[in-house]
């Protein structure tokens, strides 16, 4: 018989769920259907994608990312004013960030810190910056990020082929990479990483540095799409991308992450949003739905990783 | 000198303490090209220690640590790595959400660059066939997805692969505790052709009859000094069993009490010979650490205490072992850390009755003498084995007619182990159940009746006279008829 790789396993389980909630929503608008449409259901994904492949790699040395939210807030703001203003001072900025991004991953390795209380701590840095740079919405979004995110590629929309390449380019990194081999085992079991000789200081550097990078692109093309910023344009990240990362096949702790897993859970998030609008559910209760939807999901997860366990019993 | 100059590896008089437990009291060891030295010893012998120090993952206190003649100032992972020294841990020591190739490549720094997956394949694959020639392990699967004695093949060849540098020592801890009859019969012939091609093996096995015939040389260690060192010939089963224990000691604080008549107050059917403890009797376990032990302790609990719901009038009660991880409140006050179990018992309709509280805490600290002026101070300012004495007394404090003991007395100084033996005895003698697991024959031998586990099973049970140290450790090594 045909057996299935634990990792082929993770994949399908997002891959269903999108598949039926595209379907539910083509049915219930057949106008969705389409070049435009897609496009249309899909362009907000791909910051959400951004964000979670960044908190995945966080997630993938068991630490957990709550300034993700801030800090990509504070990138948008950068994009809207310096970035379009003063490139150079705006490109300085966004490389100072993710430094401190690196900078964190090893203070909170060397001290032993837990992770959420030290990035809970960055995230009022953040938003506090954030804040400074923009008092009140405004900023305009540099033309060529502008251009990037309405470009109209041919065969398909925007979103689609930005989300496959960004899952290309995670999957590859992360993956197939011995820098994402390296990051993976620390998750996995940190102390056979050590005695083989590795630095855990430097791999763990790499991967908050790694997840900066991520999110410093995420704020961009969050502003390419809103065309201007404000300082609690993406406070809903830190949630979004957790529930992403898990979504997608993903869990908390052991280094098991799925990149092409995570673009899935972004992208589920995101048309859970738009078919609950489509089902007329009112804003209110949208939110609350949206986790009925979570809840239902990772309850199918967990079914399955039982029968698997049983499975291996026998 | 010439000895050392010709050694693979060398340690010289090595010194290591933890705390107050002094692991390694000037150890010597040589490993000579094309050697295989078989290394045994009871609980605490410091085998891992000595272990930790080959691999660099441990600088000794004192001593030196030398190889192929040349003394190693700085020896750390990488530079035992760089001279070709590998180990097989007793744990799993590779990565469950990596596939076996990507693990390869964490085990073998400079393998990368492109295509590096390929060349991992190939190595890992290659040591495979040599080692468990029809193994059938498809290197691309998740080390998570394999059977336990799978990955302990794969870290076995994972040991042996070359890539680039040539293993030249191998550690092997207790390599087929996994594995089956022609596994290991597999492994142990890999062990020969290795050593014939100029390898050298470092074997650390519970299994006797392994050691007896892979090894050509037996080192025996007890209490961080090696006791004995023969070539294998100069063995047999009674000869290392006796090399490994004490051969005189004074039979003091023995306890010898006809027990069987008082009810049974606890059974359960363990694996192996059936578990079961009476009234007032100090139940022992022993053998090798890790054998199951903790296991049936903690499967105990679990069958005697609410899975939801706390029980009003539990039957059992836990004193941890290792107390940082599970024992002590590091935040809280010697009386919030003593007072934690009964607090069923200290308070009316839900609230802590604050003075009844600070009697009992009173009345036991003077009972077990905790050298502490304030029971409100932090339980960090106690002295480990005080802050051991408060969990004895947190135990006892409840009504609780079992109280199981998971290697308590690790790590605790002589002085008090003996407070606490008197309060066990005392309590014992009161009626009370103790079901202590220690990893010291000293300790072992205060028990009425002890159950000896190997691999998970109950072996052997021993009564009255028979608790002796020759009898727990034949026991404990397979291969020994008792």
């Amino acid at each position: 018989m045909f057996r299935l790789s634990s990792d082929a396993m993770r994949l399908a389980i997002p891959a269903l769920s999108l598949t039926l909630l595209l379907a539910a929503v083509f049915w219930m608008q057949p106008r969705a259907v389409g070049y435009v449409g897609l496009n249309l259901l899909f362009n907000l994904a791909v910051p959400i994608a951004l964000a979670t492949i960044a908190q995945m790699l966080i997630m993938a040395v068991n630490d957990l990312d709550l300034s993700m939210g801030t800090f990509v807030s504070f990138v948008a703001c950068v994009t809207a004013t310096f970035l379009r203003d003063a490139p150079a001072t705006g490109v300085l900025i966004l490389a100072g960030a993710i430094g401190t991004y690196a900078a964190l991953g090893v203070i909170i390795h060397l001290r032993n810190l837990p992770s959420i209380v030290a990035t809970l701590g960055m995230s009022f840095v953040w938003g506090g910056l954030a804040v400074l740079l923009l008092p009140a919405p405004g900023g305009q979004a540099p033309d060529w990020v502008r251009w990037l995110m309405t470009v109209k590629p041919p065969l398909a929309p925007m979103a689609i082929v930005a989300s496959i390449a960004i899952a290309s380019v995670a999957h590859l990194l992360v993956m197939r990479s011995s820098l994402g081999v390296l990051i993976r085992g620390i998750g996995g079991n940190q102390r056979s990483v050590e005695r083989a000789g590795w630095s855990i200081v430097a791999a763990r550097a790499s991967a908050y540095g790694l997840a900066g990078l991520f999110a410093v692109l995420a704020g961009i093309s969050l502003v390419g799409l809103t065309t201007s910023a404000d300082a609690n344009i993406a406070l809903r990240y830190t949630l979004l991308s957790i529930a992403g990362v898990i979504l997608g096949g993903g869990e908390f702790i052991g280094g098991r992450v799925s990149p092409i897993g995570a673009v899935i859970g972004a992208l589920t998030l995101t048309l859970a949003g738009s078919f609950l609008s489509f089902l007329r559910i009112s804003p209110d209760w949208q939110i609350g739905a949206q986790g009925a939807i979570l809840i239902i999901v990772l309850a199918l997860r967990l079914m399955l990783n039982r029968l698997e366990k049983q499975e291996k019993r026998r | 000198m010439d000895e050392v100059l010709k050694a693979v590896f060398a340690v010289d008089g090595a010194k290591v303490n933890f705390g107050a437990v002094r692991a390694l009291d000037g150890v010597t060891l040589r490993v000579m090209p094309g050697e295989c030295v078989g290394l045994v010893g009871h609980n605490g012998a410091g085998k891992s220690t000595i272990v930790s120090v080959i691999n660099g993952g441990l600088t000794p206190h004192e001593g030196s640590v030398a190889s192929d003649g040349e003394r190693l100032e700085r020896y750390g992972i990488n530079a035992a790595r760089a001279r070709g020294v590998r180990c097989v841990f007793q744990e799993l020591s590779l990565c469950p959400n990596l596939s076996i190739v990507e693990n390869t490549r964490i085990m073998h720094r400079d393998l990368g660059g492109f295509g590096w997956r390929k060349r991992a394949a190939k190595i890992i694959e290659k040591s495979l066939d040599t080692v468990f020639s029809g193994h059938g392990i498809d290197s691309g699967r998740a080390v998570g997805d394999l059977s336990i004695a799978e990955r302990q093949m794969v870290e076995i060849a994972m040991a042996f692969s070359d890539a680039g540098i040539a293993p030249r020592l191998v550690i092997l801890d207790e390599p087929t505790s996994s594995l089956d009859a022609s596994l290991a019969r597999q492994m142990l012939d890999h062990v020969r052709r290795f050593t014939a091609t100029g390898g050298s093996v470092i074997f650390i096995s519970h299994i006797l009859h392994e050691i007896l015939e892979t090894s050509d040389r037996i080192v025996v260690m007890k209490d961080g000094r090696v006791v004995a060192e023969r070539p294998a010939q100069g063995f047999d089963h009674h000869g290392l069993v006796e090399a490994m224990g004490t051969v005189a000691r004074g039979e003091g604080g023995q306890r010898s009490r006809e027990q069987s008549t008082a009810p049974l107050i606890l059974s359960h059917q363990a694996k192996g010979l059936p578990f079961a403890a009476r009234e007032g009797e100090i139940v022992g376990l022993a053998g090798l650490a890790g054998h199951g032990q903790t296991e049936l302790l903690l499967a105990l609990h679990a069958a005697h205490s609410g899975n939801w719901l706390p029980e009003r009038d539990p039957l059992v009660t836990f004193v941890a072992g290792d107390r940082r991880l599970n024992g002590v409140f590091e935040l809280w006050s010697i009386l919030r850390n003593f007072s934690i179990a009964s607090l069923g018992d200290l308070s009316r309709r839900g609230l802590v009755l604050a003075n009844e509280e600070e009697t009992k805490g009173a009345d036991w600290k003077r009972r077990i003498e905790i050298r502490t002026p304030d029971m409100d101070n932090r339980i960090l300012s106690l002295s480990g084995g005080n802050q051991q004495k408060v969990l004895f007394a947190r135990a006892l404090a409840t009504r609780a007619r079992v109280v199981l003991m998971d290697d308590p007395m690790r790590g605790v100084d002589v002085g008090t182990k003996q407070e606490v033996y008197a309060i066990i005895r005392e309590e014992a003698a009161r009626g009370r159940t103790f079901i202590w697991y220690s990893t010291e024959t000293d300790e072992v031998r205060l028990c009425d009746r002890v159950y000896v586990f190997r691999e998970g099973r109950i072996k052997a049970e021993l009564a009255g006279d028979e608790v002796n140290e020759t009898n727990i450790i034949a026991t404990s090594f397979e291969g020994v008829a008792v």
